[in-house]
């Protein structure tokens, strides 16, 4: 018999329905699944009350008014705003914080009847790719709890991966949703930007951001994918018929469906375990008649350090609103000025000061042309030469990290590899195209994860096109059992 | 080459970032490892391309023209750190 944690959300929901499970019932079970391994993961940084979630979910359901998601539980990311509940970015500055409003993502769990577990820990203001970078200590993958879960949405992914949380928010920004997910053998997906409002969402690289689900299946995360979609007053970026279908999800084969291969992604810097298992993924769908087309976008090359300017150029400007004044903690000093800068320079970590630092630069007299405008450029010519690679193809199919899930303390020491870990998620960000990553067998006994980007708005495309994969795929490895 | 002690100073100075010795001279050296790939970009021709600065660009975004209810004060003050009669407390700005 299995347990009610690992029912599918579509046995959990029948459940409900039918009464026999409570909403209740549902949610202890998984508060108490978390609460129990959270010692091991650190993936969660504060639990919720749950009672009015619960509450509300039970009134959807006997009012018979109940949606596929409704009672299913979720962890949200400490960077999206949950009226009342604490909300730190994993920041010491903040780490006080109490929201007075929900981010529209959140209102709209409720408004599908879903609970709030608890927030997720997280690298510091989403900077960073392996979690390390949270001031409230790591987060572990449960595949094992001496590696790094990813970052920077890494409690959202290991929670999901040790069974505490069906489904979790994160955000993503260079790859902080896919990356995660590949490292923790999960679903992770990036909707095109503007397909999800980003209110409520404290903001790290405005036009790079964006709010996306982690999940155990393609369909489970799509499912959240369309809960939390759709146009949002609140958020002015926010697309007018943003609101994902689910209608084709399930719907054709891969009989004909052409998938571009670019060369930039798939080099010697990626390890020989993860390239096999993507080939060994390609020549499963081949099987189905899928058809692979290689191509190359020579600018892919400079993606990171087109996303490392304009990234850290827009983080300086919005982490100014940490100021001790409004919110968070605040530093004595002498004066106005010293006040500010004592409160940022003692409560910062050390990466979110680098980039502030990176940014400022960047952005200062002498050097806004040399490097912001002109990564500008090359951030217009990298979405053009996937624009036009699109053309031919019905997704651009990849590894989602080049590397399996690392030792925690691995890769610290050195400023730039962590950074480079981002290589094949960034491309995404800098066009706005949907990405998700998907599970595609094991390396070393560690998850590695496949990505297929699309077009702004082929969402639903993509997420067919994993659905599809998934199934040709089949049965993934899971993680050992943590309890 | 790369960038002087001074000019670190003076960055953190603009980011509004109290940093000690040791971090600056971190991140002087941090700094520099990372501008030296950003020289990466000059071998990218951008001829003919604008600078691309949002993911997906919109124009003309408007929101319906009807008054709706905002924070109320005490609510926008819960989180100050120091706040007195409704208001944010700082720090003198300009002596008497």
């Amino acid at each position: 018999m299995p347990e009610l944690t690992d029912f599918s959300l579509a046995d959990l929901s029948a459940k409900l329905k039918s009464r026999e499970l409570s909403t209740a019932e549902v949610a202890s079970a998984f508060l108490d699944e978390a609460r129990s391994t959270n010692g091991k993961l650190g993936s969660f940084l504060t639990f919720a009350d749950v009672a009015e979630d619960v509450a509300r979910a039970q009134q959807l359901l006997d009012s018979g008014r109940a949606g596929p998601l409704t009672g299913i539980p979720v962890g949200v990311k400490d960077n999206l705003s949950t009226k009342g509940l604490r909300t730190t970015c994993a920041s010491k500055i903040i780490e006080n914080y109490i929201p007075p409003y929900d981010a529209t993502v959140v209102t709209r769990m409720k408004e599908a009847g879903m609970v709030t577990l608890g927030k997720t820990n997280m690298d510091e203001f989403a900077m960073g790719t392996s979690n390390e970078n949270s001031a409230f200590g790591d987060v572990r993958n449960p595949w094992d709890l001496e590696r790094a879960p990813g970052g920077s949405s890494g409690g959202s992914a290991a929670a999901v991966a040790g069974g505490q949380v069906p489904l979790a928010l994160g955000s993503d920004t260079g790859g902080s949703i896919r990356q995660p997910a590949s490292l923790c053998g999960v679903v992770g997906f990036k909707p095109t930007y503007g397909r999800v409002s980003r209110y409520g969402l404290v903001a790290f690289a405005s036009s790079l951001d964006q709010v996306g689900p982690i999940g155990r299946t393609v369909e489970e995360t799509a499912w959240l994918a369309e809960v939390i979609s759709g146009p949002d007053e609140n958020d002015a970026t926010c697309l007018k018929d943003g609101k994902i279908s689910l209608e084709g999800l399930k719907t054709g084969s891969l009989k004909g469906k052409r998938f571009g291969i670019p060369k930039e992604l798939f080099t010697d810097s990626a390890q020989p375990g993860v390239l096999a298992a993507v080939r060994a993924a390609m020549d499963t769908l081949a099987k189905e008649g899928a058809e692979f087309v290689e191509l190359s976008i020579p600018e892919i090359q400079q993606g990171v350090t087109t996303y490392y300017i304009i990234a850290p150029a827009e983080a300086s400007s919005n982490l100014g609103r940490f100021d001790g004044v409004r919110y968070g903690i605040r530093l004595d000093g002498d004066g106005h000025e010293d006040m500010v800068a004592q409160t940022r320079g003692k409560l910062f970590g050390h990466e979110v000061k680098q980039r502030i630092m990176v940014g400022t630069y960047v952005l200062s007299a002498g050097y806004f042309d040399a490097f912001y405008v002109r990564a500008q450029q090359v951030r217009a010519k990298m979405a053009a030469g996937f624009e036009a690679a699109f053309e031919g193809v019905d997704a651009i199919l990849s590894p989602t990290s080049p590397c399996v899930a690392f030792k925690l303390g691995e890769l610290s020491g050195d400023p730039l590899a962590l950074k480079l870990l981002d290589y094949c998620t960034i491309p995404a960000n800098m066009g706005g195209f949907p990405g998700i990553s998907i599970p595609c067998g094991l390396s070393e006994g560690l998850p590695v994860g496949m990505q297929l980007m699309g077009p702004v708005n082929a969402d639903e495309k993509i997420l067919n096109l994993a659905y599809l994969a998934e199934q040709a795929m089949g049965a993934q490895a899971k993680p050992p059992k943590l309890a | 080459m790369g960038i002087p002690l001074e000019e670190v100073q003076h960055v953190a100075r603009l980011a509004r970032l109290q940093l000690d010795a040791g971090e600056l001279l971190a991140f002087q050296s941090e700094l520099n490892a990372l501008l030296g790939h950003f020289s990466d970009l000059n071998e990218v021709d951008v001829a003919g391309f604008l600078p691309k600065p949002h993911a997906v660009s919109l124009v003309n975004v408007f929101s319906s023209d009807v008054p709706r209810a905002g924070l109320t004060r005490t609510e926008a003050l819960d989180n100050a750190p120091v706040s007195k009669a409704g208001l944010f407390v700082v720090p003198t700005i300009i002596e008497d």
